[in-house]
C-alpha cells in the first residue's frame, strides 16, 4: 500500500533538534551558567556499609567562599520512585549502604573550593559487616541493610503460578534445567548527571537537571524540601544520554534545590565520571534458573523460571525490577503454563535500576539460550524450536498480559534468510559461529507508577496568526528523537513543513504531564496524545476552511502548508489564511490531547509490571569469530528484524535499533560493574570497556510495520527491545563456533578460555554458575488462566489510520 | 592551597562592603593573561595558569559547546582542533597551545552555512543525543582534510578515539561517507 503520508514514514531529515546539536548550540545542565551561581559538591561514603557516628561541619563551614553545608538532618524527608519503598534520603542519615552514600554537601564560590571543603568535614563511622553478593546477603540475614524489609536482606520476594505447572510437565516430553548468571553494568550516558538549582525569595524554586523523568523529580522535590508543588518547576535539560540512568531522582538533585533555598544563590552541581559509576541504577546482577517441558516438536508445555536479583543498597525501581525478570518470558513463545519465583535482594553496592530494557535482558539471555540448548537436544535447528510455537496476535498471554499486532515471525523469516542463517548454522568452519534469538519489549508500562487515573501523556497546541504551531510536552528528548516525532506528527495532521511547528517540552510549570522517557513510552503515548491534539485543532481549521472554498470537510485535505480539495487540488487556501479565518471565529486557537493506556492489569499481585499497550519484536541473528587459542571474540555482521508497528521516522528507528545492538555487544563482550570490597574496579572510561568505531560490526536492520491498532499511525517501540536478542544470540554463536557453552554476561576471552579447557580435559565444556541459594520461596499465588486465554481478542476499534 | 588563604579583616579596609560579604573576598591565587587564536579571532583570557583548555573555553569563554565527559582523556568528547590536528582540551593547558590555531564546534560552520559534515550529521540523525557529535565532528573534519575520500576502515581508525553510546557509531559512518561524497 503506497503511503498517504508526506511526513510520517518518510526519510526526511531525521532530526528537528540537529541544527543544535551540530553546532555545539543546544544547551545541556552543566553549559548553563547563571549569574551569581555557586558551586556544590557531595561529601559520599568511603564505606560500603556502617553507622553514622557523628558528623562535624563546622569546619568547612568557617571556610571562606564556603556558603552552606548540609547534611542528612537538613533533608529529613525520605523518597523513592516507588511509593511502596521510601527508603533514600538525600544525604545519608544514620547509615550509609555502599560506597559513595552521599553523607554531605557543599555550596561554595567554585568546584575546587567546595571539592576542598568536603575534606574538611569530619564524619565518624562505624563499620558494619558489607554484604557484597546474593550469596552473602542470603547468608547473614541477621546483618540487615534496611529494617522496613520483613525478613534479613529480602527486598522483594514474588511466587506466581499461572496454570498448572505440574500438569505441563507431565504433559512434556522432554524436560531441560539450566543456570545462567548475568552480571549488572551501567549505563554509561557521556554526559555525566548535572543539574541547576535557582530559588528565588518568593518562594519559588527552579531546578534545570539532565533527567528522564522531571515529573517524578517535580513530585519527590516537593515533597523532600517541603515546598508546595505548584511552586516547584522542574525543567529537563536535552539529555546527553540517559539509557535509564537519569530516569531515577538523585541526591544532588535535592542538594543542589536545598542549598540554593539557604544561600538565595544558584547552585550548579555536576558530577564526575567516577561518581556517576556510583550513582549507577543500572543492569542489576542476575542469576537465574529455568526448567523448560516441551513436546518433541519443541513446544513449550510448561516453563519454570527462578531470578535471584542483587538489588544493591537502596530500593529504587527494584520492585518492578524484580517482577520484570519474570513478567515478559510469555510473550514470544505460546506458553501455556508458566511458574515464577523471584527475589531481589539487598546489598551494599550502588542501587540498581532501569537500563535499557529494564530487567527483560538478563532473562531474555537466559530463556534463548536455554531453549536453543532444548533444541539441540531435540535435534532441532534454532529456527524450528521458536518459529512454530510464536503467540497468536491479538491474544492473551498466560500471566494475562493482552497481546496485539506481533510480526515476529515475519522478523525471524528475515533475518534467517538474509544471513543465510540455516546454511551456515552447525556448518561453519571452527571458530566461526552464528546464532539466532526473539524478543519482546513494552511499548510503555500499561500503568503509571504511582497509582492514579489520569493520563500518562498530554500534548497542548497553540496556533497563532503567523501559521506557525507551537506544541506543549512535557516528554524529554533523550536523544530517542522524541522531539522529532512529536513535530512530525503535528506536522503531519496538519499539513505543515516541520520547520513551521516549535516545540517547549519537559518544562513541569508549561507543559502538559508527560511522565517521561522511560518504558520505550514516548512515541506511543505522547505520539497519540500529539495526534489527538493536532485532530482537534484541524476540525477547526477545516471547518472554516470548508466554508471558505465552498465545500464539504470531507473533501479537504491539509498538505504542503496549504488546505486543498483532495479532488480538486487546484481548489485550496494557504494554511495561514485557513489559520487566520478560524482565529477570527474561534478566538485564540489551542488544542489539548492526552494519552491514557486501556485497562490491561490482570487481577493479581504484581499485576503491575508486564502490562502495554503493545509489544514490539526483534529477532536478531550474530556471527562470530572466536580465536581459540586467546578466547577473543569478534563480531563482523549482526542482522536485525525489528517489528516496529510503524516507523514515522526511519532513520530515527534504524537509529535506535543501531544503537541498541551497540549497547548489546558492549553488555555481552565487555561492560560490567564489578565491586571489590566495595570499591568500583574500574570507574573510569578507560577501564570500563565500552565498544568504540572498531568494535561495532556492520548492522543489516530490517524493519517489519505490523502496524499495531492502538499506535500512532500503528507505531510501537524502537528503544530497548533490539537490545535483548542480541545478547543470546551472540551466546549461541560462540556455541556454534566452539561447541562450548558460556552461560554468563559477559562473554569475555577468559571464559571462553576456561570452557575450551574444560573440554580438553574431558569435562564438560561450559563456564557458568553451578547452581542456585537454597531459598523458599514462600507459596505459590495461584493465579488462574485468563479466560480468553489463547484466543483471539478482538479488534477495540480504535484503530489509528 | 592558594584557595583557602585566609583573609584577616583590617581597620583601614578602603571599602564598605558589608561584612558578611567582604569576608569571602579572598586571594584567588595567581593568574595570567593568555592570547588564544581562537575560531579564527584572537581572544585574551585571564586564569590561572593550572586551568586547562576544556575549563577556559566552557567556563570563561562560555563555548559550552566542547563538552567533558570524564576530563582525563578517555572519551575524546572535549577534542577541538589545534592547527588541524584533534586534540583533547581536558589535557592541554592554555598556555602550550598559545599561538596555534584552535578550532571548536562554534568554529565549525562559515557564518549560517553549515560545514557539509554537520548538515549530513543532522540529516541522517547521526547526533542523538548529541553529546559526543562536537568532538566527532571536529576528528572528522580533521580527517577529510587530510583524507578526502577515506573508505569505512579509515574513518572507524580515525575517529576510533570518541565514543558514542547512542548511535551505535553506524548512522555517524554514513554521515561522514555521505559528506565526502558531498564535500
Amino acid at each position: 500500500v503506497a503511503s498517504t503520508y508526506s511526513i510520517i514514514g518518510q526519510p526526511v531529515p531525521a532530526r528537528v533538534d540537529g541544527t543544535g546539536k551540530v553546532t555545539g548550540v543546544t544547551r545541556y545542565a552543566d553549559d548553563l551558567f547563571l549569574p551569581r551561581m555557586l558551586y556544590s559538591k557531595l561529601l559520599r561514603s568511603p564505606h560500603p556499609h556502617a553507622r553514622i557516628l557523628s558528623i562535624d561541619t563546622s569546619k568547612a563551614a568557617a571556610l571562606p567562599s564556603v556558603f552552606a553545608v548540609i547534611t542528612g538532618a537538613d533533608l529529613p524527608q525520605p523518597y523513592s520512585i516507588m511509593p511502596v519503598n521510601q527508603d533514600e534520603h538525600a544525604l545519608a542519615i544514620d547509615k550509609v549502604r555502599y560506597v559513595g552514600d552521599p553523607v554531605a554537601a557543599v555550596a561554595a564560590v567554585d568546584e575546587a573550593t567546595a571539592e576542598a571543603a568536603l575534606h574538611h568535614i569530619e564524619v565518624a563511622y562505624e563499620p558494619l559487616r558489607s554484604l557484597m553478593s546474593i550469596a552473602d546477603a542470603l547468608a547473614y540475614p541477621e546483618e540487615r541493610i534496611h529494617d522496613y524489609n520483613r525478613v534479613g536482606n529480602v527486598h522483594r520476594v514474588v511466587a506466581l503460578e499461572f496454570g498448572n505447572v505440574d500438569e505441563g510437565f507431565h504433559e512434556a516430553e522432554y524436560i531441560r534445567e539450566d543456570t545462567f548468571f548475568f552480571q549488572g553494568n551501567t549505563h554509561l550516558p557521556m554526559e555525566q548527571h548535572a543539574a541547576v538549582a535557582q530559588y528565588t525569595p518568593d518562594g519559588a524554586l527552579t531546578l534545570w537537571s539532565a533527567t528522564q523523568t522531571p515529573h517524578y523529580v517535580h513530585r519527590a522535590l516537593a515533597t523532600v524540601l517541603g515546598l508546595p508543588a505548584s511552586r516547584v518547576r522542574v525543567i529537563a535539560t536535552p539529555v546527553g544520554g540517559g539509557f535509564g540512568g537519569k530516569s531515577d531522582m538523585f541526591a544532588h538533585e535535592f542538594c543542589a534545590a536545598k542549598l540554593s533555598m539557604l544561600t538565595g544563590r544558584p547552585v550548579k552541581i555536576c558530577l564526575t565520571r567516577e561518581e556517576v559509576f556510583y550513582a549507577h541504577r543500572g543492569r542489576h546482577p542476575v542469576l537465574m534458573w529455568v526448567r523448560t517441558g516441551v513436546k518433541r516438536n519443541g513446544a513449550i508445555t510448561a516453563l519454570h523460571f527462578k531470578t535471584f536479583v542483587d538489588g544493591g543498597g537502596y530500593s529504587s525501581y527494584g520492585v518492578a525490577s524484580v517482577l520484570y525478570t519474570g513478567a515478559l518470558q510469555t510473550v514470544t513463545y505460546k506458553i501455556p503454563h508458566y511458574r515464577f519465583e523471584g527475589l531481589r535482594v539487598f546489598t551494599n553496592k550502588p542501587p540498581c535500576g532501569p537500563k535499557r530494557g529494564h530487567g527483560t535482558p538478563q532473562p531474555r539471555f537466559a530463556l534463548e539460550v536455554h531453549l536453543d540448548k532444548i533444541a539441540a537436544a531435540l535435534g532441532l535447528t534454532p529456527v524450528q524450536i521458536r518459529r512454530p510455537h510464536l503467540v497468536t496476535p491479538f491474544s492473551m498471554t498466560v500471566n494475562h498480559l493482552r497481546i496485539t499486532s506481533c510480526g515476529l515471525g515475519d522478523c525471524i523469516d528475515a533475518v534467517v534468510q538474509r544471513s543465510e542463517f540455516l546454511d551456515k548454522v552447525g556448518g561453519l568452519p571452527f571458530g566461526h559461529g552464528i546464532g539466532l534469538a526473539c524478543s519482546a519489549y513494552l511499548s510503555g508500562a500499561g500503568l503509571p507508577i504511582y497509582y492514579n487515573d489520569m493520563p500518562h501523556a498530554g500534548v497542548t497546541l497553540q496556533l497563532d496568526r503567523s501559521g506557525a504551531v507551537c506544541v506543549f510536552c512535557g516528554a524529554i528528548d533523550i536523544g530517542q528523537g522524541s522531539d522529532s516525532v512529536l513535530v512530525f506528527i503535528v506536522a503531519e495532521e496538519l499539513g505543515l513543513d516541520p520547520r513551521d511547528v516549535r516545540l517547549v517540552t519537559a518544562d513541569t510549570a508549561l507543559t502538559p504531564v508527560d511522565l517521561g522517557s522511560y518504558a520505550s513510552r514516548v512515541t506511543f503515548m505522547a505520539g497519540n496524545a500529539a495526534i489527538t491534539a493536532a485532530r482537534k485543532l484541524r476540525a477547526q481549521l477545516l471547518e472554516v476552511a470548508a466554508e471558505a472554498l465552498q465545500v464539504t470537510v470531507e473533501r479537504l485535505g491539509m498538505a504542503h502548508g496549504r488546505v486543498y480539495v483532495t479532488d480538486e487540488p487546484a481548489i485550496s487556501m494557504p494554511f495561514v489564511e485557513v489559520a487566520r479565518r478560524a482565529e477570527a471565529r474561534f478566538g485564540t486557537l489551542s488544542a489539548s490531547g492526552s494519552y491514557t493506556p486501556p485497562p490491561l492489569a490482570g487481577k493479581y499481585r504484581g499485576h503491575g509490571v508486564g502490562p502495554s499497550p503493545a509489544y514490539s519484536y526483534t529477532a536478531a541473528v550474530v556471527q562470530v569469530e572466536v580465536d581459540p587459542d586467546t578466547g577473543w571474540i569478534t563480531v563482523p555482521k549482526v542482522w536485525i528484524g525489528h517489528d516496529i508497528g510503524k516507523a514515522i521516522n526511519p532513520y530515527l528507528v534504524q537509529g535506535q535499533v543501531e544503537g541498541s545492538v551497540y549497547m548489546a555487544i558492549g553488555e555481552a563482550l565487555m561492560e560490567e560493574q564489578v565491586f571489590r570490597k566495595g570499591v568500583h574496579k574500574i570507574p573510569s572510561l578507560l577501564e570500563y570497556k565500552s565498544p568504540t568505531f572498531l568494535e561495532m560490526p556492520e548492522v543489516d536492520t530490517v524493519l517489519i510495520e505490523s502496524l499495531d491498532p492502538e499506535g500512532p499511525y500503528g507505531a510501537k517501540e524502537a528503544g530497548q527491545g533490539p537490545l535483548l536478542p542480541v545478547l543470546p544470540a551472540l551466546a549461541n554463536a560462540v556455541y556454534d563456533a566452539l561447541g562450548v557453552r558460556i552461560d554468563e554476561i559477559p562473554i569475555t576471552p577468559d571464559k571462553v578460555l576456561k570452557a575450551l579447557e574444560l573440554r580438553d580435559r574431558g569435562q564438560e565444556p561450559r563456564v557458568g554458575p553451578r547452581g542456585v541459594p537454597a531459598f523458599s520461596f514462600p507459596a505459590l499465588r495461584q493465579v488462574e488462566r485468563p479466560e480468553e486465554w489463547l484466543q483471539v481478542v478482538p479488534d477495540p476499534g480504535t484503530r489509528r489510520p | 592551597m592558594a584557595y583557602f588563604g585566609t583573609l584577616t579583616l583590617q581597620a583601614d579596609v578602603p571599602y564598605s562592603l558589608p561584612l558578611h560579604l567582604l569576608w569571602r573576598v579572598k586571594e584567588r591565587g595567581m593568574k595570567h593573561v593568555f592570547q588564544l587564536h581562537l575560531n579564527g579571532e584572537v581572544v585574551e583570557v585571564l586564569a590561572p595558569v593550572h586551568k586547562t583548555l576544556l575549563e577556559v573555553l566552557r567556563e570563561d569563554l562560555q563555548l559550552t559547546g566542547t563538552k567533558h565527559g570524564c576530563e582525563l582523556g578517555e572519551c575524546g568528547t572535549c577534542t577541538v582542533l589545534l592547527d588541524g590536528m584533534p586534540a583533547l582540551a581536558c589535557l592541554l593547558l592554555p598556555i602550550e597551545v598559545q599561538g596555534q590555531e584552535i578550532l571548536t564546534i562554534e568554529g565549525l560552520a562559515i557564518g549560517s552555512t553549515l560545514h557539509e559534515l554537520q548538515n549530513t550529521f543532522s540529516e541522517l540523525g547521526a547526533a542523538q543525543c548529541g553529546y559526543c557529535t562536537p568532538g566527532i565532528l571536529l576528528t572528522a573534519m580533521a580527517l577529510l582534510r587530510t583524507n578526502p575520500m577515506p573508505d569505512r576502515q579509515q574513518i572507524k581508525e580515525a575517529l576510533a578515539g570518541n565514543l558514542c553510546r547512542c548511535t551505535g557509531y553506524v548512522k555517524i559512518l554514513e554521515a561522514v561517507e555521505l559528506a565526502a561524497q558531498r564535500c
